[in-house]
């Protein structure tokens, strides 16, 4: 029986130590990956570029609009509750008023046509106390 | 007709040959749909690493870039970013092969070479994204996704190249 299952598993039968080894640090890898990029945290503040420019960074706790103007016309940035948002822009595709509301630390949205972005940044960033 | 001719070697026709099949297997992927661009099998690295085990390097990194060249202008991506996207993956993916044919056979299998190799066409093509496409840190969130399809992907194709080198 036991014979019967080596020979006829492919993954006993192909893999030696060297890939089992390999899989196991790739599944480690991958863990890490998914605990450090997936972060669940809340985000404190949304940097807003131009370009190569920063166009500031905003906190998170207000009501508020922002206009920033791009090569093509002027996109309108809302920030509510936490949360912010490309509401309108005058390109043709959309893409960054369907990705909708963002509220946690890491996630961006871009609007490529007219090159002005949101990231949000969480509160624990390193060089927070640095730049501001 | 003052046609030139160009000489052909055995091992040319070789070479076209495998690539023709790697191309096959690269447009009958094309036809898949995939939940997420950059997503997929990857099964025509099955001919690469196939080729790398029975021909060696030299042969295997022409099979895999003519494929890339063939599938893109046919496929009418030829120069476009997708094109971009599949060079870039395709010349990493060779480079971590050139280094990991280095490790002991005795322990090291094709499966371990060929998830090696996925995770190469996957960085590969996330440098090209980061440095031209999207110059931003927007796809970071997409890189565990891509590696997990990476290893799953990869650990198949090792297996089924691992099938067709045994049983030749």
């Amino acid at each position: 029986m036991c014979n019967f299952l080596r020979l006829n598993n492919p993954l006993t039968r192909y893999l030696r130590l060297g890939d089992y080894l390999l899989i196991l640090m790739s599944i480690i890898g991958i863990l890490w990956l998914f605990n450090n990029l997936w972060s669940n945290e809340q985000a404190a503040k949304v940097q807003i570029r131009q370009g190569e420019t920063i166009v500031g960074t905003y906190g998170l706790n207000q009501t508020r609009e922002i206009q920033v103007k791009g090569p093509i016309g002027t996109n309108t940035i809302s920030i509510s509750n936490g949360r912010a948002r490309f509401s309108k822009s005058p390109c043709r595709n959309q893409y960054c008023i369907h990705q909708g509301w963002l509220n946690r630390a890491g996630q961006a949205a871009i609007c490529l046509p007219n090159q002005i972005s949101l990231e949000l940044i969480g509160g624990t960033k390193p060089y927070d106390s640095l730049t501001y | 007709m003052n046609a030139r001719h160009i000489q052909t070697t055995i091992e040319d026709h070789q070479v076209a040959k495998l690539a023709a099949f790697a191309i096959a297997l690269h447009m009958i992927e094309a036809v898949i749909p995939s939940p997420l661009p950059g997503v997929k099998p990857g099964i025509a690295n099955i001919i690469t690493l196939f080729v790398l085990y029975q021909y060696g390097f030299a042969t295997a990194a022409w099979v895999s870039i003519l494929r890339v060249f063939a599938s893109n202008l046919l496929l009418g991506q030829f120069l476009s970013p997708t094109f971009a996207l599949s060079l870039g993956g395709a010349s990493l993916s060779l480079g971590i092969l050139w280094l990991a044919m280095r490790l002991p056979k005795h322990y090291f299998g094709p499966v371990s070479l060929s998830i090696l190799a996925a995770f190469g066409h996957i960085a590969g093509q996330l440098i090209i994204v980061r440095l031209w496409l999207i110059p931003h840190a927007g796809i970071s969130y997409l890189i565990p996704i891509f590696a997990t399809a990476a290893l799953f992907f990869g650990l198949i194709n090792g297996l089924i190249t691992a099938r067709l080198i045994t049983s030749k």
